[in-house]
């Protein structure tokens, strides 16, 4: 076990710096001149000769990445093009509004997708089953950000009930847990959870009915257990499989929410992408890109710890 | 009964055997047949695709040609049964033109990607070894985004453009087929029948071809047309962000973004191109499953 984990980690550091180099690449794809990343379209030219120094965008490709990475590793993710401020002050405020978005996205679809799957996976070839199916398969199949702009139709423009847009009267800086801010997370995270929501659906459902139709579970009815008490048995058995994916639908949530934001103006990594886009902000793009990212891998780790904490029988190489 | 007989006996069953299979093919189409939502969705698919193939003859008016004077009618509207856009141009014209571009972009890049994955993935596969490190580490850094992300990414720095997003998809999808391709390859690669054709003198090449390509390209396939409603999805997606297709050109996606301030106004006109990419994306879905019942892959 310990050397699996050291082994685990020691895994990360090599797949962490090819995801860095991947998002230092990014800007070099960007058509035109990667100083121009850096310095504005209008700046006078001894401005531009400087910044190239002093950024080393004269030097071999190696070295550049060497020297980006070390300022990365630091902290430093460069200036806005657009504001002029550290990329990482925008960011870190971003981060928090699309983690708490992608976490009650994820808690939503997690807990629909277990009802769902799991009684489909127990009343397998029912009605029921068959419901619980198309759900599933109308989930990942739903444009959410389509799904989005009908339920602010039908919550928002028809009904009244819930905001269209924002995150609450003073935007993201003064949340709080009440129903004035609450209220503005409803439907951005309702329309974000349909995804998980068919995933865990098909996979919960696809291990509860591999689970049941093992002996022990003949065995414990046998034994004169209570349906309550075999169900009991089969959630022991399938959580760490479950776990585990609804543990990644979380990274990719974190990184997929963007076209949610859009649709709902969240204040989150998504809105601030989008924006970066629309300005070419390369440097908010690459850092707000490689944050998501890093963010992922990390998520992978836990996530395979987790399991392999778990449930003891799967042995890793 | 003597042995002799016993095994003559057993020799007429199995000949028996052979001549009421139908083969594989023969079977698959049997169990599709019998799948009346496999049936019903490539049906819709095929209606879809003729439509759409079809444009220029049965749209009732031009795509580009709006008016300031009938614009955001509801549905309905004399001649113009599903109302017009914010810019007047004919809802119905606008969404078969509009499949056009979405279909291109979201089966072009799975074709792609079909290609290229398979081709890695069944040389990983192969070979084993230093290829197969190379190939597989490369691709786990891949996994390492989530594959919006990567897509926005991608096509964010290369710019808007159908181009640049085709690419961009085109690498997202790239990395998941090559996982599944070399899976497939190395569980064919072990089994006796490739040990027998290399011992028989068939070079690597004609076992590729011969033996392992028959064996896996028909899990890859089916793989690969699962992703086909994910790219769907994505694409418009990133037309929606504006990084896809321009206006005024007609995609899902993008008449999605540019109907967003109209919902106030038309909201039902409004969501009518995200109930195009639904419905594609659900019966491709769909289809794919069916497929994959009938053609017994697992996975």
């Amino acid at each position: 076990m310990f050397f699996y984990l050291l082994r685990r980690l020691l895994y990360v550091v090599p797949i962490a710096l090819a995801v860095g180099f991947v998002c230092f690449m990014l800007v070099q794809i960007a058509p035109g001149d990667p100083v121009n990343a850096i310095v504005p379209p209008d700046a006078p030219q001894e401005v531009v000769d400087q910044v190239r120094r002093e950024y080393g965008l004269d030097r071999p490709l190696p070295i550049q990445f060497g020297i980006w990475l070390m300022k990365v590793v630091q902290g430093d993710l460069g200036r806005s093009l657009a504001t002029g401020r550290p990329v990482w002050s925008d960011l870190h405020s971003a981060i928090g509004n699309t983690l708490m978005l992608a976490a009650a996205a994820s808690a939503i679809g997690f807990i629909m997708g277990c009802i769902l799957g799991g009684l489909a996976g127990t009343f397998r070839g029912t009605l029921l089953d068959r419901a619980a199916v198309t759900i599933a398969v109308a989930g990942v199949s739903v444009p959410h950000y389509g799904l989005g702009m009908v339920l602010v139709v039908i919550f928002s423009v028809q009904l009244n009930w819930l905001p269209a847009m924002g995150a609450g009267p003073g935007g993201s800086a003064d949340w709080m847990w009440n129903w004035e801010h609450i209220q503005h997370l409803v439907l951005p995270a309702v329309t974000l959870s349909v995804i998980p929501m068919g995933i865990v659906t098909r996979t919960v459902r696809g291990i509860v009915a591999e689970i049941m139709n093992q002996e022990f579970v003949v065995a414990l009815r046998g034994k004169g257990l209570t349906s309550w008490n075999i169900f009991l048995h089969v959630v022991k058995n399938a959580a760490p499989n479950a776990l585990a994916v609804i543990g990644l639908q979380l990274g990719y949530l974190m990184g997929g929410s963007i076209l949610v934001e859009t649709v709902f103006s969240w204040p989150g990594t998504g809105l601030l992408l989008n924006s970066a886009i629309f300005q070419r902000d390369l440097p908010v793009l690459q850092g707000t890109i490689l944050v998501l990212a890093m963010f992922f891998v990390g998520l992978n780790l836990v996530v395979d710890l987790i399991q392999t904490a778990l449930d003891p029988r799967i042995k890793r190489a | 009964m003597s042995t002799t007989a016993a095994n003559a006996e057993l020799a007429v069953q199995a000949r028996e055997a052979v001549a009421r299979s139908e083969g594989y093919w023969a079977g698959v189409l049997k169990r599709v047949r019998r799948d009346p939502v496999t049936i019903g969705c490539g049906l819709v698919l095929l209606t879809m695709l003729l439509v759409i193939l079809l444009a220029p003859w049965i749209a009732p008016h031009d795509p580009f040609q709006g008016s300031m004077i009938r614009r955001l009618r509801p549905m309905g509207t004399p001649n113009y049964p599903l109302g017009t856009d914010e810019l007047g141009r004919d809802m119905l014209t606008r969404l078969i033109f509009g499949g056009r571009l979405s279909w291109f972009m979201g089966i072009v890049p799975v074709a792609l990607a079909f290609v290229i994955g398979t081709f890695l993935g069944v040389l990983a596969g192969f070979t084993g070894g230093k290829p197969n490190m190379l190939i597989m580490r490369v691709t786990d850094v891949f996994y390492a985004f989530p594959s919006v992300l990567l897509a926005v990414a991608i096509s964010g720095a290369l710019g808007a453009g159908i181009m640049n997003a085709i690419l961009a998809l085109t690498l997202v999808f790239v990395p998941p087929i090559i996982r599944v391709a070399e899976s497939v390859t190395t569980g064919v690669r072990n089994l006796d029948f490739v040990d027998a054709a290399r011992a028989s003198g068939a070079s690597a090449f004609t076992i590729v071809r011969v033996h392992v390509l028959g064996n896996v390209l028909g899990p890859i396939f089916v793989y690969s047309t699962s992703l086909i409603s994910v790219c769907l999805i994505l694409a418009s997606g990133l037309s929606f962000l504006g990084l896809g297709t321009r206006p005024p050109e007609p995609e899902w996606g993008l008449m999605l973004n540019t109907l967003r301030t109209a919902i106030y106004v038309q909201p039902w006109v409004a969501v009518l191109p995200g109930i195009c990419i639904f419905v594609t994306s659900i019966c491709f879905n769909l289809v794919s499953d069916g497929l994959r019942q009938a053609m017994d892959v697992k996975g």
